[in-house]
């Protein structure tokens, strides 16, 4: 039934209604598996530290069973887990969630994570632990029992909210577990009263916690670690030392507290990006400018991997939503059926696409009147366009990989040192045509022969694991190139080439006058060109031929693909309007510009002034631009009773225009009363003291 | 035995400390229990229990004597409320719940930072004294007048046969309590009509309880701090059972000699002897060091320990930690970064630039921001337009409040490109806020231009100036 109405809302305003259902149901298959893509991936990443926490766990309910005299001295500690996450706040839910699962999954049941936000007192802390933990504990029908008891008995339970009764509950809840399992063997519940399963309490933002509050419980806690096997987990935004700020020695002291770094979300993002964004599997892709527009909200507002996907998100509905021919845009069997069951109108679309038009001009004249009105050669067309497009990304990311690897470790990174940047760069336009791409070039001409080659062994690697016969033939090409570099090593030329060179650099320690240094600088150069290659250089500069050749022929923009619109979501305001909203912008564009929100045909002007139609608040906000600082509310008025009168269509000079007058005044200046106090709530003006009967004005130049 | 004139004490608060102290000082530190125990006699007690308790208090006879005469013998009615105050781990709570538990007398222990709310304290007591079905009988938020009349009914079932005592931990919280809470628990005595001593435990002097309506002054005592010696004696107490009690004692000597000028606090220092034993005897476990040459077994664990007290005593670094640095020693000495080594914070660009913003509004007074940000601001010396007041560093007098305007103004100008006022940027400053790196001043119910402080250091804020590549100090008043 759910599922229904999202497609209803998905239809509404649909453009191209036959195929809304194919488009949406595809749009909520890529959209599922980018969703378990992504969280897979969280989980990836955050293995290595929530395996390292499950162990202090883990450790530390084995520890309070050691009898030992170290142990015993320190049983008053409450183990605490510092775990650093970033500030990117909005991702953490994540990893709680599945940090709580894990735990209760393989060491305790007993798992309760708070929030700042609903503990404002010591009283709504304790509350909510006891809630979170005694609820969670009710798995088996006799404790949904209890539990069912303690809720229809809410008066006498919240009077009780205190740890002893926590102490209470684990203790009956450790007791029935032990003798609860009559199947066991005779010594397994004695075993079972020692394995005590810890109590986890994780705080999901410590900032935000009220320090007093938190000094409390830490204090009660303390209180009960004799009885209670209890542990913390803060979750740090910042960096640990706040742990220092917000308590106080004498609290911090009954904490052992263990540090642990998660890793960074800049990191995290670039995997997402490359396991997600950089990868032939998903047919849905962002151009260069939405890309743009996603990551600079990250890298500038957020941080936030989440609000990114969501971001993705928002491109894939909205492409599926406004693009009919976003039907193509799946796996490569579907989107050839596909092809086959478009309708004429559809096919019409294609025809006017950018970049089959494109394709197009470039055909021979039968064709193209064949394309133009044949639908069946036009399906037949474009189903070898769509597999052309699927084989140009199957060899874009891998090159786009090779490139990004010579690159990276260049001196000043002229292609950028992250792979997001270079394909930004491949996005935007040809990137052999590039001003950094050629300098690029010419600084991996200036590596060092075992640098080149290993960077050379790592771009074969790359090309290996490919599935397309063009980077198959390309990799073997590569393969070939590096064994004749190695060949070279046991040919040995190098000492005759050294020998020449050599000399004018020892000229040049010598000499110490500009003058003199450019001289031989231009010597060297000069003999450097004149003399013969090295076989190592004419090796090389095949190597980077070969690669700048498979740059040339694999990177170029995606635009100039044909039918990539099917595939391409290109309309980067919308994303911008959606996911950085400008309030003010838009209400200055309201307010200017009334018709856009109103639609009312007679608001309509042209040259950007208002209409003297428009509603009262815009009329004042206009005539307000046109003053200084101070505005005098009577000339104020004045203007405004004139505009105002004049759209009423009121002559001054009829006859009835005297009488009317008393009552249209007093309106109008009740309107206008209503138009500044509403200016002033939004912001754009204030009360003054400095004049009497002005106000100071807020804003100043458009945006 | 100490003699007491209780006719002076219900009349004011008395003091015996000075007392205690001259006595203290005669005494020898080892041995001296033997014959202390001879204080710890009373009438209504039996000898035995005297004696377990004797024993359980080391360096406290006098207290618990004194105590014990304030008490009286069980039937007898005791006075009704007594104020004990001490530094933190003077033994307070421990001679209370040592007297009280081996004398077998009724009472209820409690702390009062648990009882968030005056219910849940009278909760508690009734539960202690009285069981379950009494502390049901409490309405819901139950009123002081609620649990009078509840105990009394109680006390009328079951009358007291031995004085009842309710002990109350960090007392000091009792202030912030309701206004009647603290005079009532004092004479709590006269309003039940019942045999029950409310005993406050405190570490702040009574000076500072006495509510400005006057109540009823409790019994004042004092608990002094350990001596070294006496510290020696009890933390000596603890030994290792694998080792002789004089090699034990002997290290907890070592221990005090480099801890005890900068911590009294015993359980700090029971903290501290138990995790550094382990390296102490490690020489002896290896068989290189008998356990009685002191000076080796004392040169190998002093710089150790003074390595401790940079580090564990300042829980820069946790004892898990400092346990495992321990045994990683042998083969690298590892570099465990303490706490206060992390202060690194990633930010987004325009997060940065917002504290920037805020730490330049919170540290150059307003009128100079022409100076810093106006293309056009004329050339104005710094001595023109210093104010008296301005004369001091405005780093000496901290950060300033600043409203949102000025913060918005500072930023659009500090930062190198045009930035639309969107959503997320007035978000960021919030998520700051959360962050604690600033400090809203005003109320947060207050949305029209709210104040907020900025909360980071110089050095702080300098590190994140130099990852966006931006001289901070050339913007900064105090540094023209």
């Amino acid at each position: 039934m759910r599922e229904l109405g999202l497609e209803d809302h998905f239809a509404e305003g649909c453009e191209g209604a036959e195929n809304t259902a194919a488009r949406f149901e595809l749009c909520q298959q890529l959209w599922d598996k980018l969703k378990t893509d992504t969280e897979a991936l969280q989980d990836e990443l955050n293995r290595k530290v929530l395996d390292s926490l499950l162990d202090l766990t883990r450790k530390c309910s084995t520890t309070r069973q050691h009898s030992d005299w170290a142990s015993k001295m320190r049983a008053s500690e409450i183990p605490t887990a510092a775990l650093v996450l970033g500030v990117n706040v909005p991702d953490h839910d994540m990893t709680f969630q599945s940090l709580s699962e894990l735990l209760q999954q393989s060491v305790t049941p007993h798992v309760a994570s708070v929030q700042a936000k609903e503990c404002g007192t010591l009283k709504h802390l304790m509350k909510r632990v006891l809630e979170r933990l005694t609820g969670t504990a009710v798995d088996d029908e006799e404790e949904e029992e209890e539990g069912a008891e303690q809720t229809s008995t809410p008066l006498h339970k919240s009077s009780h909210c205190s740890l002893s009764t926590l102490c209470d509950w684990y203790n009956a809840k450790a007791r029935k577990s032990s003798t609860g399992t009559p199947g066991k063997k005779r010594s397994s519940p004695t075993k079972d009263e020692h394995q005590q399963p810890p109590v986890v309490i994780i705080f999901k933002d410590l900032e935000a916690f009220n320090p007093r509050v938190l000094q409390n419980f830490i204090l009660i806690c303390s209180l009960y670690i004799e009885r209670l096997p209890l542990m913390f987990i803060f979750g740090i935004a910042t960096s640990p030392s706040t742990i220092q700020h917000m308590l106080p020695h004498s609290v911090s002291s009954l904490l052992c507290i263990e540090l642990f770094q998660s890793l960074s979300c800049t990191q995290h993002l670039a995997t997402v990006i490359d396991k997600l964004i950089l990868t032939p599997q998903f047919p849905f892709k962002l151009n260069g400018k939405v890309m743009q527009v996603l990551i600079s909200i990250f890298l500038y507002h957020d941080f936030s991997v989440r609000n990114f996907i969501k971001g993705v998100q928002l491109a894939l509905l909205e492409h599926f939503h406004s693009q009919p021919l976003s039907v193509l845009c799946c796996k490569k069997k579907q989107a050839l059926l596909n092809v086959t069951q478009l309708g004429h109108l559809d096919l019409e679309r294609v025809r006017q696409l950018p970049s089959f038009k494109r394709y197009v001009e470039r055909q021979e004249h039968q064709e193209q009147v064949s394309l133009l009105t044949d639908d069946g050669h036009l399906k037949e067309v474009c189903q070898r366009l769509i597999k052309d497009l699927r084989k140009y990304h199957k060899n874009y990311y891998p090159v786009l990989r090779c490139l990004h690897t010579l690159t990276s470790s260049l001196p000043r990174y002229p292609l950028g040192k992250q792979i997001r940047e270079l394909h930004l760069i491949c996005l935007e336009k040809n990137v052999s045509e590039n001003e950094d791409y050629q300098s690029a070039m010419k600084l991996l001409k200036m590596l060092a022969k075992d640098e080149l080659i290993t960077l050379l062994q790592r771009c074969a690697d790359i090309l290996q694991s490919v599935k397309s016969k063009k980077m198959r033939t390309a990799h073997v090409q590569l393969e070939e190139l590096l064994a004749k570099f190695k060949q070279l090593d046991s040919v040995e030329t190098a000492p005759v080439v050294e020998e020449n060179i050599t000399s004018p650099v020892r000229n040049l320690q010598k000499k110490t006058d500009l003058f003199q240094l450019q001289k031989t600088l231009l010597e060297m150069n000069e003999s450097r060109r004149s003399k013969k290659l090295s076989p190592f250089e004419v090796l090389r500069n095949d190597a980077l031929e070969f690669i700048d050749g498979l740059v040339k022929s694999h990177l170029c923009p995606p635009e100039s693909q044909t039918l990539n619109e099917a595939c391409y979501y290109s309309s980067s305001a919308t994303v911008r309007r959606h996911l950085n909203a400008a309030p003010r912008t838009s209400i200055q564009a309201a307010l200017r510009t009334p018709y856009y929100y109103i639609q009312n045909d007679s608001l309509k002007t042209e040259d950007g002034s208002v209409s003297n139609a428009a509603p009262d608040i815009c009329i004042a906000y206009k005539l307000h631009l046109e003053c200084g600082r101070l505005i005098n509310l009577f000339d104020w008025l004045e203007a405004y009773a004139t505009v105002v009168s004049a759209a009423e269509g009121n002559d001054p000079d009829s006859d009835d225009y005297g009488k009317v007058d008393e009552v249209k005044h007093s309106r109008s200046s009740a309107r206008f009363i209503q138009a500044v106090s509403e200016l002033e709530f939004l912001g754009f003006i204030k009360s003054t003291k400095q004049k009497t009967d002005h106000v100071a004005r807020l804003t100043w130049g458009g945006c | 035995m100490v003699l007491l004139t209780l006719t002076s004490a219900a009349s004011g608060p008395c003091r015996w400390n000075g007392h205690w102290g001259r006595r203290r000082c005669h005494r020898p530190v080892a041995g001296g229990r033997r014959s202390m125990t001879a204080l710890l006699q009373h009438p209504g007690y039996e000898d035995e229990s005297l004696q377990r308790v004797a024993e359980q208090l080391p360096c406290r006879e006098a207290q618990s004597a004194v105590l014990l005469s304030l008490m009286g013998q069980p039937q007898q009615y005791s006075y009704p409320s007594i104020f004990i105050y001490g530094h933190r781990a003077s033994g307070k709570s421990h001679v209370m719940h040592v007297l009280l538990r081996e004398l077998e007398l009724p009472h209820a222990t409690l702390s009062c930072v648990e009882c968030v709310s005056g219910a849940l304290l009278f909760q508690r007591v009734l539960l202690s004294l009285f069981g379950h079905e009494a502390a049901a009988l409490l309405p819901r938020s139950a009123s002081l007048s609620d649990f009078v009349r509840v105990y009394r009914q109680q006390c009328s079932l079951s009358p007291a046969e031995q004085t009842r005592f309710i002990v109350m931990e960090k007392a000091e919280l009792l202030r912030d309590a309701d206004a009647n809470l603290l005079p009532a628990l004092l004479r709590l005595q006269e309003l039940v009509e019942d045999n029950v001593t409310v005993v406050l435990l405190s570490e702040i002097a009574w000076d500072k309880f006495r509510p400005n309506t006057g109540c009823f002054e409790p019994l004042l005592l004092h608990f002094p701090d350990y001596s070294k010696g006496e510290l020696q004696q009890i933390l000596s107490q603890d030994r290792h059972p694998s080792y002789s009690a004089d090699f034990y004692s002997s290290y907890i000597n070592i221990l005090l000699g480099v801890f005890y000028s900068v911590c009294r606090d015993l359980r700090e220092l029971r903290h501290l002897a138990a995790l550094n034993f382990s390296k102490f005897c490690e020489p002896v476990a290896e068989g290189k060091v008998k356990e009685t040459d002191t000076h080796k077994l004392w040169r190998n664990i002093e710089p150790h320990l003074k390595k401790a007290m940079q580090t564990v005593y300042l829980r820069e670094v946790s004892s898990l930690q400092w346990e495992q640095m321990q045994q990683m020693e042998e083969k690298e000495t590892g570099v465990v970064r303490g706490l206060s080594a992390h202060t690194h914070i990633e930010l987004p660009y325009y997060s940065k630039f917002l504290l920037i913003a805020a730490y330049l509004a919170s540290y150059n007074p307003a009128r100079t921001d022409k100076r810093f940000f106006l293309k056009h601001h004329g050339k104005i010396k710094k001595t023109n337009f210093l104010k008296k007041n301005e004369k001091t560093s405005n780093h000496l007098l901290g950060p300033k409040p600043f409203p949102l305007d000025r913060l918005l103004a500072i930023f659009y100008s500090v930062v190198d490109n045009r930035v639309a006022p969107t959503a997320s940027i007035f978000s960021q400053i919030s998520s700051l806020v959360t962050l604690q790196l600033l400090a809203q001043v005003s109320h947060e119910d207050q949305l029209d231009a709210p104040k907020y402080k900025c909360a980071v250091s110089m050095d702080f804020i300098c590190a994140i100036s130099r990852t966006v590549n931006f001289d901070i100090v050339k913007y900064l008043y105090d540094f023209l």
